[in-house]
């Protein structure tokens, strides 16, 4: 207990992941306002308001995979989002674990959702 | 050691519901807590908004059933909400993320900021809205 400056009755405990998905929700938010836009100025530009530039604009294969990128990034933040509204806000710890697994479960199925409305032959 | 950690200690809470309306809220809390409802919002509504993508994508049929499906009045206004919670969620992660890197966090500019979130976000959603609705 000499180097740090901590005390030597603090304990640290934690699972330590405040600082990364701290940082993830940063990250993840840049990635979709990016994301939002090449969104607007790739629709707003295009005269094409119709099925085809919509649908046009979602085949090339570079829009199709920022999507999923920013889909991802979405569902983390979501994620970490979530999570820490049922941990401010649900005190009962079974019900807290119940709702955080069901969130998981919930946007992993989204995402496998999202690849399939992207890569739908 | 033990004993020294489990001694009792004062708990900060989130302030309980029945206390919010004993509380003056700072514009600044006000912008907190919308970013919060507004972000439950979007994750709420994930299903709807991956549904409208799918069926607007899937086929020229599929694309029409949307345009129909999104011309419903409650439709417009479940459209118009989500609206209203992307630009309120996007202006307020954007000040956060340059109150993150230490700009703007005195009291004041602090409520210029937040005052500035809503200038930004009202508007556009009621852009949205007229748009919706057909105004033009």
């Amino acid at each position: 207990m000499a180097n740090d400056n901590i005390g030597p009755k603090r304990l640290v405990v934690g699972a330590h992941y405040g600082m990364r998905d701290w940082l993830a929700q940063r990250v993840t938010a840049i990635v979709m306002a990016l994301y939002t836009v090449i969104i607007l100025v790739t629709f707003l530009t295009g005269k094409d308001f119709s099925y085809e530039g919509w649908a046009g604009m979602f085949a090339m294969q570079w829009f199709k995979i920022a999507t999923f990128v920013t889909l991802m990034a979405l569902f983390y933040h979501a994620w970490v989002g979530v999570r820490d509204i049922w941990m401010d806000y649900v005190k009962p710890v079974a019900l807290r674990l119940t709702l955080q697994i069901a969130t998981m479960l919930w946007l992993i199925g989204c995402a496998g959702w999202a690849a399939q409305i992207l890569w739908r032959a | 050691m033990s004993d020294d950690v489990k001694k009792s200690r004062p708990e900060f809470r989130n302030i309980h519901i029945v206390d919010l309306m004993n509380y003056r809220m700072p514009l600044a809390s006000v912008i907190s807590i919308l970013h919060r409802v507004s972000g439950l919002l979007l994750f709420l509504l994930l299903p709807f908004i991956l549904y409208l993508l799918d069926k607007s994508l899937l086929s020229e049929e599929s694309f029409d059933d949307f345009k129909a499906v999104a011309s419903k009045w409650f439709v417009k206004l479940i459209i118009l909400a989500l609206s209203w919670a992307y630009l309120h969620h996007f202006c307020a992660g954007i000040r956060h993320l340059v109150m993150d890197v230490h700009v703007g966090l005195d009291k004041d500019s602090a409520r210029k900021s937040a005052a500035g979130v809503f200038v930004v976000s009202l508007p556009l959603a009621a852009l949205v809205a007229l748009k919706l609705f057909g105004v033009f």
